[in-house]
């Protein structure tokens, strides 16, 4: 016997409110796609609680998934901040607004 | 309580606190590596809710090729430590003021749908010891989602392609008027077309 999935989600969701907050907060690209890898590992761990409670595979394949789309996104979101870098010479993302009108 | 809840509630205050010092930090070094604490403490409790194979790959693809990922553009960033973060003027608090009512929306929406978790009795009966085997899992995911894993690999070769077009090296004279004049090229500088 574990704890209840209820702790599982209290735990998931304070996980995922820090990701949130370092996202909305921080003014810093990387610290931004940290915030979202943060945000993605809490919605796992609630994927994966609950398939131990309805006793069904599909929450960690889910996760599974989840870990191949992540992969994909940090290695497309880092070049973008390698290129924003070069462009602007620093990692605010305020400071790359060529397409502002 | 046994033995499992205390390990439970260990590992996620432990998880908790680390990311909170990853997201906290000003030297992007430190925040990465209090994040490889926190996601190997998200493997262990993967691995105690019965997902040995997402435990293994939790560290092998987030604490390690993720991860890795991350350090070498902080490398390359070579960012100067005492340099705070440029921040302009109350601009992060007008940001947070836009994604106020979102926000109290969406704690709304969560509390919401715990308690309605929590009517069903069985939500509060703690969860079983039990796991899925590796073998068991991939088993599951070829025969009931191979279109997905599909769709994955096509969308990690897009990523690829994606990368790989978005470094290659800047045309010169290309470079935006921020850019400082001793801002290095990473790679040779060439014409393209």
């Amino acid at each position: 016997m574990i704890v209840p999935l209820e702790h599982v989600l209290i735990f998931a969701a304070a996980m995922f409110f820090i990701g949130l907050a370092a996202v909305v907060a921080r003014r810093n690209l990387i610290m931004i796609l940290l915030g979202v890898e943060v945000m993605l590992n809490a919605a796992g761990v609630a994927f994966v609680g609950g398939a131990l409670r309805w006793w069904a595979l599909e929450g960690q394949a889910v996760v599974l998934f989840i870990m191949g789309v992540a992969a994909a996104e940090i290695a497309v979101g880092l070049t973008l901040v390698v290129y924003a870098w070069r462009r602007t010479g620093n990692l605010s993302p305020d400071a790359f607004d060529r397409l502002k009108g | 309580m046994s033995f499992f809840a205390i390990l439970f509630y260990a590992l996620a205050a432990a998880t908790l606190v680390c990311t909170v010092m990853a997201v906290t930090r000003r030297i992007l070094m430190h925040a990465v590596v209090w994040m490889v604490a926190a996601l190997i403490g998200t493997a262990l409790i993967f691995l105690l809710l019965g997902a040995p194979l997402l435990a293994g790959f939790e560290v092998i693809v987030y604490a390690g090729a993720i991860m890795v990922l991350f350090l070498f553009v902080v490398m390359l960033m070579r960012q100067d430590p005492n340099e705070p973060e440029r921040v302009e003027a109350m601009l992060q608090w007008r940001l947070a003021r836009r994604l106020f009512w979102p926000s109290v929306l969406g704690i709304v929406a969560l509390i919401g749908c715990v308690s309605l978790l929590s009517f069903d009795p069985a939500n509060r009966t703690p969860l079983p010891l039990a796991h899925a085997s590796p073998h068991d899992l991939g088993a599951w995911v070829f025969t009931n989602a191979w279109p997905a894993v599909e769709a994955v690999s096509l969308l990690l070769f897009a990523a690829l392609a994606g990368a790989r077009f978005l470094g290659m090296p800047l045309v010169r004279g290309d470079r935006g008027p921020g850019a400082p004049k001793d801002a290095p090229n990473i790679g040779p500088e060439v014409k393209r077309g």
